[in-house]
């Protein structure tokens, strides 16, 4: 038995004997299909919710650019195609692309909402402290309580400088 | 080799069928999916950037200060047999996809085979973990564990707003894959598990068999796992899952109980009539062979049959698979003497039950 499988452009050929074709042929017609559905599915995802504006921004043609992640170079299609990122940046580029498509996968969610790396979270801590920091620099300016101000402004420039070493 | 020898250096901790409600549940399996921010994803990195990438992973390991990883093995795909890949394929310890498909892809395997973490897979590092029995929790422990070491070395991509990022958007956020794999011969034969299934779809779970996506629940076991990474944490994930596994387990319980009850014979003449074929058959196919081990693992777990250990189904699922055949063998098999081996195979490990 012999089945020919084309994937994005790229031709297999499978020979099995006929057992063989018994055993391991639904699994070659299922896993091909199942990689293709996925792929399908996704690009249904976004086209589902595009509204005409994205609809043109997604047409070259219409709009003169084609959206791409300025890192690793994949466009929408390209993505849709493969039904997966080029790099961890393209979450940033496709950002707008990305909500509804997010919420449809993952039950309406759109925000991380679990654990956060010890390490660069650490960062993300420390950025918050520099926001509330911040904010009440701002009112000890406005009630004109400079000296305390001075010791706050340093106690940021402190955390600022950690966020620098720490290669942010 | 003896098949007590190959047996004896085949099985992984898992297989060993001593975990929590054990009866019903093979295995609880995690993965965590990670990405280093300064690499391309591998869906179009390139060979040197993946070299890069493991190389990375390589150096970092001497650093990981975790038990279970002492002793850790680092298999380079590139290095090993077609037949060595398959045969941890078939052990649910790499991915069909980092074996025959990834560029410079290599796995970190425990002694005990109870973490493994694939470098360069769809992924630049999936953590996996599998405990046996019902441990999502610990397994979950024990993959954090694991994260956490790695992450003291690697810079992750991570975003605050979308979590850990992964090549799939299916995976993004925690990057967390928790599933369970059941033996449920009582909600297959009540004809329940056709009802079952769709109403686990709609608790955001998946319902496949037992070698994953489209594959058919060969021997009644059923693979349960979260769709959704994003936006729960991953203690909830689990929670929500274990909720389902556990009612599910109760279902099957209550399903065995009627079956006894209503056709405790006919029951029992199914069962001893697939350990006849399994002591006695010649030639059996992989369909036949998961089929009587199911009935004979049901038969083990409500008491018919007393002198088989438990964890015979869970090692001869495995055991059983083409490339492990093969691997007994010592070499390529056609698929008709593949079907004598299995018969063989299984005919000397109840030998084995009857000699202990």
């Amino acid at each position: 038995m012999h089945f020919t499988k084309i994937i994005n452009g790229e031709k297999t050929e499978i020979h099995l004997c006929e057992h063989c074709a018994q055993e391991k042929g639904t699994e070659f017609m299922i896993s091909g299909t199942s990689g293709f559905a996925i792929n399908n599915l996704l690009a249904g995802l976004f086209n589902l919710n595009s509204n005409i504006e994205q609809l043109n921004q997604n047409n070259p043609i219409q709009s003169g650019e084609i959206i791409q992640c300025d890192r690793c170079g994949m466009t929408l299609n390209q993505i849709l195609n493969i039904g997966r990122f080029g790099c961890a940046h393209c979450y940033k580029a496709f950002q707008e692309q990305l909500n509804p498509l997010l919420r449809r996968l993952h039950g309406g969610n759109w925000k991380h909402n679990g654990k956060i790396p010890q390490r660069s979270g650490g960062v993300l801590n420390i950025r918050k402290k520099i926001d509330i920091l911040k904010e009440t620099l701002q009112t000890l300016v406005a009630k004109e309580e400079f000296e305390k101000a001075a010791e706050v402004r340093d106690e940021i420039r402190l955390y600022e400088k950690q966020l620098q070493e720490g290669g942010e | 080799m003896s098949i007590e020898r190959f047996i004896n250096q085949s099985i992984s901790s898992w297989m060993n069928a001593d975990g929590p409600q054990a009866d019903i549940i093979l295995t609880s399996r995690i993965r965590l999916a990670r990405n280093l921010k300064d690499y391309l994803f591998p869906t179009i990195f390139t060979k040197e950037e993946a070299d890069k990438v493991l190389k990375q992973v390589e150096s970092v390991i001497p650093l990981l200060n975790l038990h279970p990883l002492k002793d850790a093995e680092l298999l380079k795909m590139e290095e090993l047999q077609p037949l060595q890949k398959q045969v941890l394929v078939e052990k649910h310890l790499i991915s069909p996809s980092l074996a025959d498909q990834s560029i410079t892809g290599a796995c970190l395997l425990s002694q005990n085979e109870e973490i493994s973490i694939m470098i360069n897979e769809e992924d630049h590092i999936r953590i996996q973990c599998i405990l046996s029995g019902l441990q999502l929790q610990a397994a979950l422990d024990l993959a954090n564990a694991v994260d956490d070491q790695l992450e003291q070395h690697l810079d992750y991509a991570f975003n605050e707003v979308r979590g850990y990022l992964t090549s799939c958007p299916t995976n993004v956020g925690t990057g967390l894959r928790a599933s369970v794999m059941l033996h449920l011969p009582g909600l297959v034969m009540t004809q329940q598990m056709r009802q079952l299934i769709p109403s686990i779809n709609q608790l955001g779970l998946v319902v496949r068999g037992i070698y994953g996506e489209g594959s058919e629940a060969l021997g009644n076991i059923f693979q349960i796992s979260n769709q959704i990474t994003l936006g729960k944490s991953e203690q909830d994930i689990i929670i929500d899952l274990n909720d389902v596994v556990q009612q599910i387990v109760n279902q099957e319980r209550a399903a065995r109980e009627a079956i006894i009850k209503t056709s405790g014979v006919q029951l029992e003449d199914k069962i001893y009539r697939s350990l006849g074929v399994l002591m006695n058959s010649r030639i059996i196919e992989t369909k036949e062979a998961a089929q009587c081990l199911s009935d004979v693992r049901l038969g083990i777990d409500i008491g018919y049959i007393k002198n088989i250990s438990r964890n015979i189904l869970n090692e001869l699922m495995i055991l059983t698979q083409p490339g492990f055949l093969q691997l007994y063998a010592g070499g390529g098999l056609r698929p008709f003497e593949r079907d004598v081996r299995r018969a063989t195979m299984i005919r000397e490990r109840l030998q084995m039950e009857n000699n202990n």
